[in-house]
Protein backbone atom coordinates (compact mmCIF):
# COMPACT_ATOMS: atom_id res chain seq x y z
CA UNK A 1 0.00 0.00 0.00
CA UNK A 2 2.87 2.62 0.94
CA UNK A 3 4.45 1.46 -1.90
CA UNK A 4 1.82 2.45 -3.84
CA UNK A 5 1.80 5.83 -2.21
CA UNK A 6 5.36 6.37 -2.71
CA UNK A 7 5.46 6.10 -6.13
CA UNK A 8 8.68 5.09 -6.06
CA UNK A 9 10.19 8.19 -4.69
CA UNK A 10 8.43 10.40 -6.58
CA UNK A 11 5.62 10.54 -4.72
CA UNK A 12 5.23 13.68 -3.72
CA UNK A 13 5.49 15.21 -7.37
CA UNK A 14 2.82 12.67 -8.51
CA UNK A 15 0.27 13.24 -5.81
CA UNK A 16 0.70 17.04 -6.39
CA UNK A 17 0.21 16.86 -9.70
CA UNK A 18 -2.77 14.65 -9.65
CA UNK A 19 -4.01 17.14 -6.82
CA UNK A 20 -3.34 20.00 -8.41
CA UNK A 21 -5.28 18.45 -11.76
CA UNK A 22 -8.45 17.81 -9.29
CA UNK A 23 -8.78 21.33 -7.41
CA UNK A 24 -8.38 23.09 -10.97
CA UNK A 25 -11.26 20.78 -12.53
CA UNK A 26 -13.49 21.72 -9.53
CA UNK A 27 -12.18 25.53 -9.90
CA UNK A 28 -13.74 25.63 -13.21
CA UNK A 29 -16.91 23.93 -11.99
CA UNK A 30 -17.42 26.31 -9.17
CA UNK A 31 -16.22 29.04 -11.47
CA UNK A 32 -18.96 28.02 -14.11
CA UNK A 33 -21.99 27.47 -11.12
CA UNK A 34 -20.94 31.05 -9.58
CA UNK A 35 -21.33 32.83 -12.69
CA UNK A 36 -24.91 31.03 -13.71
CA UNK A 37 -25.81 31.41 -10.23
CA UNK A 38 -24.95 35.70 -10.52
CA UNK A 39 -26.47 35.33 -14.40
CA UNK A 40 -29.94 33.89 -12.87
CA UNK A 41 -30.51 36.65 -10.26
CA UNK A 42 -29.70 39.46 -12.00
CA UNK A 43 -32.52 38.40 -14.45
CA UNK A 44 -34.92 37.42 -11.80
CA UNK A 45 -34.39 40.50 -10.23
CA UNK A 46 -34.65 42.73 -13.66
CA UNK A 47 -38.12 40.52 -14.09
CA UNK A 48 -39.17 41.43 -10.60
CA UNK A 49 -38.90 45.20 -10.77
CA UNK A 50 -40.88 44.55 -14.22
CA UNK A 51 -43.63 42.82 -12.93
CA UNK A 52 -44.05 45.44 -9.70
CA UNK A 53 -43.79 47.96 -12.35
CA UNK A 54 -46.52 46.73 -14.59
CA UNK B 1 -29.35 17.16 -40.17
CA UNK B 2 -28.68 20.48 -41.70
CA UNK B 3 -31.63 21.80 -40.10
CA UNK B 4 -30.33 20.84 -36.82
CA UNK B 5 -27.59 23.07 -37.44
CA UNK B 6 -29.15 26.01 -38.32
CA UNK B 7 -31.46 25.57 -35.61
CA UNK B 8 -28.02 25.57 -33.46
CA UNK B 9 -27.37 29.26 -34.26
CA UNK B 10 -30.31 30.49 -32.41
CA UNK B 11 -29.62 30.91 -28.98
CA UNK B 12 -33.11 29.85 -27.77
CA UNK B 13 -32.71 26.43 -29.62
CA UNK B 14 -29.17 26.01 -28.31
CA UNK B 15 -29.85 26.68 -24.89
CA UNK B 16 -32.16 23.56 -25.37
CA UNK B 17 -30.67 21.67 -27.03
CA UNK B 18 -27.27 22.12 -25.39
CA UNK B 19 -28.64 21.17 -21.93
CA UNK B 20 -29.17 17.64 -22.97
CA UNK B 21 -25.82 17.18 -24.13
CA UNK B 22 -24.44 18.53 -20.77
CA UNK B 23 -24.97 15.84 -18.52
CA UNK B 24 -23.45 13.09 -21.10
CA UNK B 25 -20.51 14.72 -21.66
CA UNK B 26 -20.23 15.30 -18.00
CA UNK B 27 -20.70 11.36 -17.21
CA UNK B 28 -19.08 10.02 -19.64
CA UNK B 29 -16.07 12.63 -19.05
CA UNK B 30 -15.84 11.37 -15.32
CA UNK B 31 -16.26 7.70 -16.25
CA UNK B 32 -13.09 8.00 -18.72
CA UNK B 33 -11.13 10.32 -16.35
CA UNK B 34 -11.68 7.78 -13.28
CA UNK B 35 -10.65 4.38 -15.43
CA UNK B 36 -7.66 6.37 -16.90
CA UNK B 37 -6.62 7.75 -13.30
CA UNK B 38 -6.56 4.58 -11.83
CA UNK B 39 -5.11 2.78 -14.64
CA UNK B 40 -2.82 5.32 -14.92
CA UNK B 41 -1.31 5.48 -11.60
CA UNK B 42 -2.09 2.15 -10.99
CA UNK B 43 -1.62 -0.31 -13.27
CA UNK B 44 0.44 0.77 -16.17
CA UNK B 45 3.64 -0.06 -15.78
CA UNK B 46 6.66 2.20 -14.74
CA UNK B 47 8.55 3.83 -17.27
CA UNK B 48 12.43 2.36 -16.81
CA UNK B 49 13.55 5.63 -17.66
CA UNK B 50 11.78 7.69 -15.44
CA UNK B 51 10.28 5.23 -13.05
CA UNK B 52 7.10 6.38 -11.58
CA UNK B 53 6.98 9.71 -12.26
CA UNK B 54 6.01 9.21 -15.87
CA UNK B 55 2.91 9.17 -14.19
CA UNK B 56 2.08 12.67 -14.34
CA UNK B 57 1.58 12.65 -18.35
CA UNK B 58 -1.88 11.33 -17.38
CA UNK B 59 -2.83 15.13 -16.37
CA UNK B 60 -0.52 16.98 -18.11
CA UNK B 61 -0.63 15.75 -21.66
CA UNK B 62 -4.22 16.42 -21.56
CA UNK B 63 -4.30 19.60 -19.70
CA UNK B 64 -1.53 20.84 -22.74
CA UNK B 65 -3.81 19.42 -25.23
CA UNK B 66 -6.72 21.05 -24.09
CA UNK B 67 -4.97 24.28 -23.34
CA UNK B 68 -4.37 24.47 -27.30
CA UNK B 69 -7.85 22.91 -28.25
CA UNK B 70 -9.47 25.80 -26.25
CA UNK B 71 -7.80 28.45 -27.51
CA UNK B 72 -8.28 27.05 -31.18
CA UNK B 73 -12.14 26.50 -30.60
CA UNK B 74 -11.60 30.48 -29.43
CA UNK B 75 -10.26 31.56 -32.44
CA UNK B 76 -12.04 29.91 -35.42
CA UNK B 77 -15.04 31.02 -32.81
CA UNK B 78 -14.02 34.50 -33.18
CA UNK B 79 -13.37 34.03 -37.00
CA UNK B 80 -17.26 32.83 -37.53
CA UNK B 81 -18.36 35.85 -35.04
CA UNK B 82 -16.40 38.30 -37.06
CA UNK B 83 -17.39 37.07 -40.59
CA UNK B 84 -20.70 35.62 -40.45
CA UNK B 85 -21.86 37.54 -37.44
CA UNK B 86 -23.42 35.25 -35.38
CA UNK B 87 -23.61 36.36 -31.90
CA UNK B 88 -23.84 32.76 -30.47
CA UNK B 89 -20.09 32.15 -31.89
CA UNK B 90 -18.44 35.27 -30.02
CA UNK B 91 -20.35 33.65 -26.77
CA UNK B 92 -18.37 30.38 -27.04
CA UNK B 93 -15.13 32.37 -27.47
CA UNK B 94 -16.30 33.97 -24.73
CA UNK B 95 -16.61 30.76 -22.84
CA UNK B 96 -14.00 29.17 -24.37
CA UNK B 97 -11.27 31.35 -22.66
CA UNK B 98 -11.40 31.16 -18.72
CA UNK B 99 -11.72 27.08 -19.38
CA UNK B 100 -8.60 27.16 -21.82
CA UNK B 101 -6.88 30.11 -18.94
CA UNK B 102 -7.10 27.32 -16.58
CA UNK B 103 -5.48 24.25 -18.68
CA UNK B 104 -3.02 26.70 -19.79
CA UNK B 105 -1.67 27.37 -15.79
CA UNK B 106 -2.58 23.23 -15.33
CA UNK B 107 0.31 22.10 -18.06
CA UNK B 108 2.06 24.54 -17.26
CA UNK B 109 1.96 23.43 -13.29
CA UNK B 110 2.35 20.03 -14.13
CA UNK B 111 4.81 19.93 -16.37
CA UNK B 112 7.11 22.25 -13.40
CA UNK B 113 6.54 19.90 -10.96
CA UNK B 114 7.55 17.20 -13.86
CA UNK B 115 10.21 18.60 -14.63
CA UNK B 116 11.58 19.17 -11.67
CA UNK B 117 13.15 15.48 -10.68
CA UNK B 118 13.68 14.66 -14.92
CA UNK B 119 15.20 18.09 -16.08
CA UNK B 120 16.52 19.45 -12.28
CA UNK B 121 14.67 22.25 -12.61
CA UNK B 122 11.51 23.63 -12.24
CA UNK B 123 11.22 26.23 -14.84
CA UNK B 124 14.06 26.52 -17.90
CA UNK B 125 13.76 29.79 -19.31
CA UNK B 126 15.61 28.87 -23.20
CA UNK B 127 13.19 26.43 -23.43
CA UNK B 128 10.99 27.09 -26.20
CA UNK B 129 8.05 25.01 -25.51
CA UNK B 130 7.51 26.15 -22.00
CA UNK B 131 8.36 29.81 -23.28
CA UNK B 132 5.25 29.79 -25.87
CA UNK B 133 2.88 28.03 -23.69
CA UNK B 134 3.34 31.00 -21.14
CA UNK B 135 2.77 33.05 -23.48
CA UNK B 136 -0.94 31.43 -24.12
CA UNK B 137 -1.24 32.37 -20.94
CA UNK B 138 -0.60 35.76 -21.03
CA UNK B 139 -2.62 35.85 -24.41
CA UNK B 140 -5.24 34.18 -22.46
CA UNK B 141 -5.14 37.10 -19.84
CA UNK B 142 -4.94 39.65 -22.37
CA UNK B 143 -8.31 38.79 -24.08
CA UNK B 144 -10.21 38.17 -20.82
CA UNK B 145 -8.76 41.96 -19.84
CA UNK B 146 -9.97 43.53 -23.04
CA UNK B 147 -13.97 41.74 -23.13
CA UNK B 148 -13.54 43.20 -19.12
CA UNK B 149 -12.28 47.17 -20.28
CA UNK B 150 -15.47 47.50 -23.03
CA UNK B 151 -18.39 47.77 -21.97
CA UNK B 152 -20.33 47.39 -24.98
CA UNK B 153 -20.53 43.93 -25.78
CA UNK B 154 -21.09 43.64 -29.17
CA UNK B 155 -17.57 45.93 -29.66
CA UNK B 156 -16.16 44.02 -27.61
CA UNK B 157 -16.60 41.02 -29.28
CA UNK B 158 -15.17 42.29 -31.99
CA UNK B 159 -11.98 44.08 -30.81
CA UNK B 160 -10.94 40.20 -28.76
CA UNK B 161 -12.00 38.48 -31.94
CA UNK B 162 -9.18 40.63 -33.54
CA UNK B 163 -6.51 39.85 -30.86
CA UNK B 164 -7.59 36.20 -30.24
CA UNK B 165 -6.65 35.80 -34.10
CA UNK B 166 -3.64 38.10 -34.06
CA UNK B 167 -2.57 35.39 -31.36
CA UNK B 168 -3.54 32.72 -33.00
CA UNK B 169 -0.17 32.45 -34.69
CA UNK B 170 0.94 31.51 -31.38
CA UNK B 171 -0.46 28.03 -31.78
CA UNK B 172 1.60 26.08 -34.69
CA UNK B 173 4.49 27.72 -32.51
CA UNK B 174 4.03 25.81 -29.50
CA UNK B 175 3.29 22.99 -31.49
CA UNK B 176 5.91 22.46 -33.97
CA UNK B 177 8.79 24.56 -31.11
CA UNK B 178 10.09 20.99 -30.04
CA UNK B 179 11.01 20.52 -33.72
CA UNK B 180 12.04 23.75 -35.03
CA UNK B 181 13.95 24.16 -31.66
CA UNK B 182 16.45 22.34 -29.23
CA UNK B 183 14.32 22.10 -26.51
CA UNK B 184 14.59 19.77 -23.11
CA UNK B 185 10.52 18.81 -23.55
CA UNK B 186 10.58 15.43 -25.88
CA UNK B 187 9.38 15.59 -29.10
CA UNK B 188 5.96 13.66 -30.10
CA UNK B 189 5.08 10.42 -28.65
CA UNK B 190 1.44 10.10 -30.19
CA UNK B 191 1.03 12.17 -33.52
CA UNK B 192 3.82 10.83 -35.34
CA UNK B 193 5.15 9.11 -38.26
CA UNK B 194 4.97 5.58 -37.73
CA UNK B 195 2.43 5.33 -34.42
CA UNK B 196 2.75 6.56 -31.23
CA UNK B 197 5.32 5.64 -29.71
CA UNK B 198 4.00 4.11 -26.13
CA UNK B 199 3.00 0.81 -25.73
CA UNK B 200 -0.31 0.34 -24.98
CA UNK B 201 -0.63 -1.06 -21.26
CA UNK B 202 0.59 2.56 -21.18
CA UNK B 203 -1.25 4.41 -24.14
CA UNK B 204 -4.74 3.15 -23.10
CA UNK B 205 -4.96 5.52 -20.07
CA UNK B 206 -3.75 8.41 -21.62
CA UNK B 207 -5.97 8.25 -24.83
CA UNK B 208 -8.96 7.90 -21.82
CA UNK B 209 -7.62 10.96 -20.01
CA UNK B 210 -7.18 13.00 -23.21
CA UNK B 211 -10.68 11.88 -24.54
CA UNK B 212 -12.14 12.22 -20.96
CA UNK B 213 -10.73 15.29 -19.84
CA UNK B 214 -12.09 16.48 -23.86
CA UNK B 215 -15.78 15.51 -22.19
CA UNK B 216 -15.26 17.49 -19.50
CA UNK B 217 -13.98 20.77 -21.37
CA UNK B 218 -17.22 19.96 -23.79
CA UNK B 219 -19.55 20.14 -20.45
CA UNK B 220 -18.37 22.94 -19.06
CA UNK B 221 -17.58 24.51 -22.18
CA UNK B 222 -21.71 24.25 -23.30
CA UNK B 223 -22.21 25.47 -19.62
CA UNK B 224 -20.59 28.33 -19.85
CA UNK B 225 -21.72 29.02 -23.40
CA UNK B 226 -25.58 28.70 -21.93
CA UNK B 227 -24.93 31.55 -19.40
CA UNK B 228 -23.16 33.34 -21.61
CA UNK B 229 -26.29 33.09 -24.00
CA UNK B 230 -28.65 33.68 -21.07
CA UNK B 231 -26.51 37.19 -19.88
CA UNK B 232 -26.76 38.31 -23.71
CA UNK B 233 -29.93 37.75 -24.42
CA UNK B 234 -31.67 38.69 -21.16
CA UNK B 235 -33.78 41.16 -22.62
CA UNK B 236 -36.16 38.54 -25.42
CA UNK B 237 -39.00 37.18 -24.56
CA UNK B 238 -38.24 33.55 -24.59
CA UNK B 239 -35.65 34.09 -21.65
CA UNK B 240 -38.83 36.14 -19.74
CA UNK B 241 -41.10 32.98 -20.61
CA UNK B 242 -38.68 30.53 -19.55
CA UNK B 243 -37.64 32.08 -16.29
CA UNK B 244 -41.53 32.95 -15.46
CA UNK B 245 -42.42 28.95 -16.26
CA UNK B 246 -39.17 27.97 -13.67
CA UNK B 247 -40.64 30.19 -10.96
CA UNK B 248 -44.27 28.93 -11.77
CA UNK C 1 -12.80 62.76 -59.76
CA UNK C 2 -11.28 62.38 -63.14
CA UNK C 3 -8.91 59.35 -63.27
CA UNK C 4 -6.16 62.10 -63.80
CA UNK C 5 -7.15 63.84 -60.34
CA UNK C 6 -8.23 60.69 -58.37
CA UNK C 7 -5.25 60.07 -55.17
CA UNK C 8 -2.81 57.18 -56.08
CA UNK C 9 -1.84 55.03 -52.98
CA UNK C 10 1.13 56.23 -53.18
CA UNK C 11 0.03 59.99 -52.69
CA UNK C 12 -2.32 58.63 -49.81
CA UNK C 13 0.74 57.17 -47.58
CA UNK C 14 2.41 60.07 -48.54
CA UNK C 15 0.46 62.34 -47.09
CA UNK C 16 -0.47 60.51 -44.11
CA UNK C 17 3.37 60.52 -43.85
CA UNK C 18 3.56 63.80 -43.68
CA UNK C 19 1.26 64.95 -41.56
CA UNK C 20 2.06 62.57 -38.74
CA UNK C 21 5.76 63.49 -38.88
CA UNK C 22 4.59 67.29 -38.99
CA UNK C 23 2.87 66.32 -36.12
CA UNK C 24 5.07 64.65 -34.30
CA UNK C 25 7.56 67.59 -34.73
CA UNK C 26 5.23 70.03 -33.47
CA UNK C 27 5.92 67.24 -30.01
CA UNK C 28 9.37 66.91 -29.24
CA UNK C 29 8.22 65.26 -26.43
CA UNK C 30 6.97 62.57 -28.49
CA UNK C 31 10.59 61.69 -29.92
CA UNK C 32 12.10 62.91 -26.39
CA UNK C 33 10.39 61.21 -23.78
CA UNK C 34 10.73 57.40 -25.09
CA UNK C 35 14.36 58.51 -25.50
CA UNK C 36 15.25 59.73 -21.90
CA UNK C 37 13.01 56.97 -20.45
CA UNK C 38 15.23 54.35 -22.73
CA UNK C 39 18.47 56.02 -21.10
CA UNK C 40 17.45 55.95 -17.77
CA UNK C 41 16.15 52.66 -17.48
CA UNK C 42 19.64 51.72 -18.91
CA UNK C 43 20.93 53.58 -16.10
CA UNK C 44 18.95 51.71 -13.64
CA UNK C 45 20.23 48.29 -13.51
CA UNK C 46 24.07 48.60 -13.20
CA UNK C 47 22.60 51.03 -10.01
CA UNK C 48 20.87 48.50 -8.78
CA UNK C 49 22.87 45.38 -9.11
CA UNK C 50 26.01 46.96 -9.05
CA UNK C 51 29.06 48.05 -11.68
CA UNK C 52 31.62 44.67 -12.11
CA UNK C 53 32.67 45.06 -15.54
CA UNK C 54 31.97 41.25 -16.14
CA UNK C 55 28.51 41.39 -14.98
CA UNK C 56 27.75 44.38 -17.31
CA UNK C 57 29.29 42.76 -20.18
CA UNK C 58 26.90 40.25 -19.57
CA UNK C 59 23.60 41.49 -19.08
CA UNK C 60 24.46 44.50 -22.01
CA UNK C 61 22.38 42.90 -24.67
CA UNK C 62 19.42 42.04 -22.45
CA UNK C 63 19.35 45.52 -21.01
CA UNK C 64 19.41 47.48 -23.85
CA UNK C 65 16.89 44.99 -25.31
CA UNK C 66 14.54 45.44 -22.15
CA UNK C 67 14.93 49.38 -22.15
CA UNK C 68 14.48 49.73 -25.79
CA UNK C 69 11.19 47.34 -25.29
CA UNK C 70 9.50 49.01 -22.45
CA UNK C 71 10.18 52.71 -24.35
CA UNK C 72 8.62 51.41 -27.38
CA UNK C 73 5.62 50.46 -25.22
CA UNK C 74 4.95 53.72 -23.48
CA UNK C 75 5.41 55.49 -26.86
CA UNK C 76 2.71 53.49 -28.36
CA UNK C 77 -0.02 54.29 -26.47
CA UNK C 78 -0.49 58.15 -28.32
CA UNK C 79 0.17 56.64 -31.74
CA UNK C 80 -3.49 57.22 -32.40
CA UNK C 81 -5.02 58.82 -29.51
CA UNK C 82 -4.79 61.92 -30.71
CA UNK C 83 -6.91 61.55 -33.91
CA UNK C 84 -9.35 59.37 -31.95
CA UNK C 85 -9.77 62.65 -29.61
CA UNK C 86 -9.86 65.38 -32.29
CA UNK C 87 -12.36 63.58 -34.90
CA UNK C 88 -9.35 63.00 -37.11
CA UNK C 89 -10.11 59.33 -36.98
CA UNK C 90 -13.60 59.27 -38.44
CA UNK C 91 -11.85 61.35 -41.13
CA UNK C 92 -9.28 58.33 -41.85
CA UNK C 93 -11.73 55.44 -41.53
CA UNK C 94 -13.92 57.55 -44.15
CA UNK C 95 -11.36 58.35 -46.66
CA UNK C 96 -10.65 57.15 -50.12
CA UNK C 97 -7.64 55.45 -49.18
CA UNK C 98 -7.63 51.91 -48.10
CA UNK C 99 -7.77 52.27 -44.25
CA UNK C 100 -4.61 49.68 -43.62
CA UNK C 101 -2.26 51.65 -46.30
CA UNK C 102 -3.23 54.70 -43.50
CA UNK C 103 -2.43 52.46 -40.73
CA UNK C 104 0.71 51.15 -42.03
CA UNK C 105 1.95 54.95 -42.51
CA UNK C 106 0.81 55.90 -39.29
CA UNK C 107 3.25 52.48 -38.14
CA UNK C 108 5.87 53.78 -39.73
CA UNK C 109 5.81 57.08 -38.41
CA UNK C 110 5.99 55.72 -35.22
CA UNK C 111 9.02 54.40 -36.04
CA UNK C 112 10.42 57.11 -37.08
CA UNK C 113 9.75 58.99 -34.61
CA UNK C 114 9.87 56.36 -31.66
CA UNK C 115 11.73 53.60 -32.33
CA UNK C 116 14.79 54.94 -34.92
CA UNK C 117 15.87 57.89 -32.27
CA UNK C 118 16.45 54.27 -29.70
CA UNK C 119 18.76 52.64 -32.55
CA UNK C 120 20.77 55.51 -33.04
CA UNK C 121 21.23 55.80 -29.28
CA UNK C 122 21.37 52.39 -28.82
CA UNK C 123 25.19 52.50 -28.65
CA UNK C 124 25.82 54.91 -26.43
CA UNK C 125 23.92 52.81 -23.91
CA UNK C 126 26.13 49.92 -25.25
CA UNK C 127 29.58 51.10 -24.49
CA UNK C 128 28.83 52.11 -21.18
CA UNK C 129 28.37 48.36 -20.58
CA UNK C 130 31.55 47.36 -21.95
CA UNK C 131 29.89 45.99 -25.46
CA UNK C 132 33.00 45.64 -28.32
CA UNK C 133 32.14 47.78 -31.49
CA UNK C 134 31.12 44.56 -33.31
CA UNK C 135 28.77 43.35 -31.49
CA UNK C 136 27.26 46.76 -31.38
CA UNK C 137 26.83 46.78 -35.40
CA UNK C 138 24.62 43.36 -34.53
CA UNK C 139 23.11 45.21 -31.88
CA UNK C 140 21.92 47.93 -33.95
CA UNK C 141 20.38 45.66 -36.43
CA UNK C 142 18.48 43.47 -34.13
CA UNK C 143 17.23 46.69 -32.60
CA UNK C 144 16.34 48.11 -36.10
CA UNK C 145 14.41 45.11 -36.97
CA UNK C 146 12.71 44.58 -33.59
CA UNK C 147 11.21 47.91 -33.06
CA UNK C 148 10.04 47.82 -36.56
CA UNK C 149 8.36 44.93 -35.52
CA UNK C 150 7.11 46.21 -32.20
CA UNK C 151 6.10 49.31 -34.03
CA UNK C 152 3.45 46.95 -36.10
CA UNK C 153 2.76 45.18 -33.65
CA UNK C 154 2.13 47.84 -31.36
CA UNK C 155 -0.28 49.63 -33.90
CA UNK C 156 -2.74 46.37 -33.72
CA UNK C 157 -2.59 46.90 -29.80
CA UNK C 158 -3.12 50.81 -29.80
CA UNK C 159 -6.04 50.49 -31.96
CA UNK C 160 -7.97 47.84 -30.08
CA UNK C 161 -7.31 49.91 -27.22
CA UNK C 162 -7.89 53.40 -28.30
CA UNK C 163 -10.20 55.48 -26.66
CA UNK C 164 -10.47 53.31 -23.30
CA UNK C 165 -10.57 54.49 -19.96
CA UNK C 166 -6.48 52.74 -18.53
CA UNK C 167 -5.70 51.84 -22.36
CA UNK C 168 -1.83 51.90 -21.77
CA UNK C 169 -1.75 49.27 -18.78
CA UNK C 170 -4.38 47.17 -21.54
CA UNK C 171 -2.06 47.76 -24.26
CA UNK C 172 0.73 46.63 -22.85
CA UNK C 173 -0.60 43.34 -21.61
CA UNK C 174 -2.04 42.63 -24.83
CA UNK C 175 1.41 43.76 -26.58
CA UNK C 176 4.04 41.94 -24.71
CA UNK C 177 3.09 38.33 -25.31
CA UNK C 178 3.64 38.69 -28.71
CA UNK C 179 6.97 41.13 -28.09
CA UNK C 180 8.71 38.38 -26.15
CA UNK C 181 9.86 36.02 -28.99
CA UNK C 182 11.23 39.55 -30.43
CA UNK C 183 12.86 40.44 -27.15
CA UNK C 184 13.97 36.97 -26.91
CA UNK C 185 15.45 36.31 -30.32
CA UNK C 186 17.13 39.97 -30.27
CA UNK C 187 18.55 39.87 -26.86
CA UNK C 188 19.91 36.45 -27.25
CA UNK C 189 21.37 37.62 -30.74
CA UNK C 190 23.42 40.13 -29.48
CA UNK C 191 24.44 37.78 -26.51
CA UNK C 192 25.73 35.76 -29.79
CA UNK C 193 27.56 38.18 -31.70
CA UNK C 194 29.33 39.23 -28.08
CA UNK C 195 30.74 35.04 -28.18
CA UNK C 196 31.59 35.42 -31.18
CA UNK C 197 28.80 32.66 -32.73
CA UNK C 198 26.71 32.82 -35.62
CA UNK C 199 24.37 35.82 -35.27
CA UNK C 200 22.42 34.83 -38.68
CA UNK C 201 19.53 32.22 -37.98
CA UNK C 202 18.48 35.38 -35.02
CA UNK C 203 18.85 37.63 -37.68
CA UNK C 204 16.85 36.01 -39.92
CA UNK C 205 14.13 35.14 -37.54
CA UNK C 206 13.73 38.90 -36.77
CA UNK C 207 13.48 39.84 -40.17
CA UNK C 208 11.03 37.21 -40.57
CA UNK C 209 8.69 38.53 -37.71
CA UNK C 210 8.99 41.63 -39.49
CA UNK C 211 7.86 41.12 -43.32
CA UNK C 212 4.86 38.99 -41.23
CA UNK C 213 4.52 42.25 -38.98
CA UNK C 214 4.27 44.04 -42.48
CA UNK C 215 1.94 42.07 -44.74
CA UNK C 216 -0.63 41.34 -41.58
CA UNK C 217 -0.66 44.21 -39.11
CA UNK C 218 -2.08 46.55 -41.35
CA UNK C 219 -5.01 44.50 -41.40
CA UNK C 220 -5.76 44.10 -38.32
CA UNK C 221 -5.03 47.16 -36.86
CA UNK C 222 -7.92 48.69 -39.78
CA UNK C 223 -10.17 46.22 -38.58
CA UNK C 224 -9.47 47.33 -35.46
CA UNK C 225 -9.71 51.14 -35.90
CA UNK C 226 -13.22 50.60 -37.43
CA UNK C 227 -14.22 48.37 -34.20
CA UNK C 228 -12.52 50.73 -31.55
CA UNK C 229 -14.45 54.11 -33.39
CA UNK C 230 -17.53 52.73 -33.62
Amino acid sequence: MTEMFAMGNYGAYVWSSFGLTAIVMLACVAQARSRQRTVYQQIETRLKAMESAE
Amino acid sequence: MWTFFHKLASPPHFYDISARFIPWFAVLGLLLIGYGTVAGLFFAPADYQQGDAFRIIYVHVPAAYLSMMAYSIMAVSAAIGLIWRMKLAHAVAAGAAPLGAWFTFLALATGSIWGRPMWGTWWEWGDPRLTSELIMLFLYFGYMALRAAIDDTTKADKASAVLALVGAVNIPIIHFSVEWWSSLHQGPTLVREGGPAIEPAMLYPLLAMIFGFTFFFGALLLARVRTEVLSREHRARWVRNMMMGESA
Amino acid sequence: MSAANRPTLVAGLVAILRRDLLLAFKRPGDVLNPLFFFAIVSTLFPLAIGPAPEQLVAIGPGVVWVAALLAMLISMNGMFLGDFEDGSLDQLILSPQPLPLLALGKTITHWLVSGLPLVLVSPLIAVTYQMPFDTIGVMMATLSLGTISLSLLGSVGAALTVGLNRGSALLSLLVLPLAMPILIFGARTVALAASNDVVSAGIYFLAAYCVLGLSLAPFATAAALRISNE
